[in-house]
């Protein structure tokens, strides 16, 4: 065991973990916003707009996220359109097309968590809004929204996780995020096991506190027994 | 499409091959993650608590930590760690370890502790009477795991075992950063050599969107066999 090395390392892989949280974060909040549209896409009724939400979800859910985000930054790069126009802005910066990756990604699966969970909300609770003459609008928002992000509390929770360990790919793509840095030391030092130990064990705690969050977050927010 | 050929002038044979490769170590790995299951899921539901703590360190750390980490320790540990072994028993040469090993054993670790979760949930939820009922039986320990347990177990498991080979199946997509020539590999080289990373990173995709399809079918299938009698 080399302390010195794990003593050293551990300020630039906690640096580095700046870039993972923001990948997350950034990516999160725009995967939250996708998977809200398909899953409300997802319940409509005409079969084109529903079709199409499942495709995309299937799509997004059937490939490996690395193939997703080689697609975006290797591959959109090769269409001369896009080069010219303000998209390229976006497109030629790896931070940006992995987040893009990273939001499409989670959006799929976030909406497959909103849909289910819209769909266990039990018709009572609807017909009980109506027959007090709320409006459908007003119903989708203080009754169906709220209830179901209670129901899909802990499957979100486990797609953070997973969306966590997920921005790690951004090191395919030239980004020095926490996984990026750790391979630098290792491949540098030759030393893996105290690399492993350290960015192993940020990563845990960020898990642990994610985790804990959603618990505490599921117990505030569960229906009175 | 002539990117696609087969023999010299396309791609076409190179990525049927490294489909192949990619189903193999699909395969290798989600069998390693049932050895490791077996091992570490009656660890965890032993009554004695360091044997607990040995199993859920496993799960917690392999399913808190990125997969590509784990490839990482293992594809510059793993021979360090293998020679270290070998030099106990006084071989002290070079060895090298192919790349198929590693990457097969690094997936089979991470499906291992998912594979641990799913059975430990599953065996969890057979009836505390199956249990007695193996006993007032006669059965010995063997009868009673194989004979009643088993069967019930797959039963539960084998939905989320389907999506435990899932993720294990995408998850072979990383082990390209070892070099070992599977889709995403192939795809990196062909892409390289044609220029033309759309073409083939879609083309990478549509591969695996087939694998997923096909696996879900044939997992279907097995579901409907498991479940005779409910």
């Amino acid at each position: 065991m080399d302390l010195e090395l794990m003593i050293n390392s551990f300020p630039k892989l906690l640096g580095a973990t700046v870039i993972t949280l923001k990948l997350l974060s950034v990516s999160l909040v725009i995967g939250l916003f996708i998977g809200l549209i398909f899953a409300i896409l997802r319940l409509n009724k005409n079969i084109f707009i529903n079709r199409f939400a499942y495709g995309y979800s299937y799509i997004f859910r059937g490939t490996p996220l690395l193939v997703q985000i080689f697609i975006i930054y290797f591959g959109l790069g090769q269409i001369e359109y896009l080069r010219s126009t303000v998209l390229w802005v976006i497109l030629k910066e790896p931070y940006w097309c992995a987040i893009i990756a990273f939001a499409l990604n989670t959006g799929a699966y976030t909406s497959e968590i909103l849909r289910s969970a819209f769909q266990t909300i039990k018709p009572g609770l609807i017909e009980a809004g109506k027959s007090l003459g709320i409006s459908n609008k007003i119903i989708f928002y203080k009754i169906q929204i709220p209830i179901a992000i209670r129901q899909s509390l802990p499957a979100y929770g486990n797609e953070i996780i997973l969306m966590m360990k997920g921005t790690s790919l951004a090191s395919t793509v030239t980004l020095m995020d926490l996984t990026g840095v750790a391979k630098y030391i290792i491949s540098t030092t030759f030393k893996p096991v105290e690399v492993f130990i350290v960015a192993g064990g940020i990563y845990l705690f960020m898990t642990f506190i994610i985790h804990n969050v959603i618990k505490y977050l599921e117990k505030k927010y569960s229906f009175s027994q | 499409m002539e990117l696609l050929a087969f023999g010299d002038t396309g791609w076409g044979d190179e990525l049927f091959y490294a489909t192949l490769m990619t189903i193999a170590v699909a395969i290798t790995a989600m069998l390693i993650g049932f050895l490791f299951a077996l091992i570490f899921t009656p660890l965890k539901l032993s009554k004695n608590k360091f044997l607990n703590l040995i199993a859920n360190s496993y799960t917690t750390v392999i399913r808190g930590v990125p997969e590509l980490l784990v490839i990482y320790l293992l594809f510059f540990g793993g021979t360090g760690a293998v020679m270290y072994v070998a030099s106990i028993f006084g071989y002290n040469e070079y060895i090298e370890i192919n790349a198929f090993i590693t990457g097969a054993f690094s997936i089979g670790i991470i499906s291992g502790a998912y594979s641990t979760e799913v059975f430990r949930g599953a065996i969890q939820s057979i009836d505390k009477g199956q249990f007695e009922a193996a006993n007032v039986l006669g059965l010995n320990k063997f009868g009673k795991f194989f004979k009643i347990i088993l069967p019930q177990t797959l039963r539960l498991a084998i939905p989320n075992l389907s999506n435990v080979w899932q993720i294990t199946l995408k998850d072979t997509s990383l082990i390209s950063v070892t070099g070992l020539v599977e889709i995403m590999r192939q795809s990196y080289i062909a892409a390289g050599s044609t220029r033309d990373p759309l073409f083939f990173y879609s083309f990478a995709a549509v591969l695996y969107l087939f694998l997923t399809f096909l696996s879900m079918k044939l997992i279907n299938k097995l579901e409907v066999k498991y479940s005779r009698g409910y």
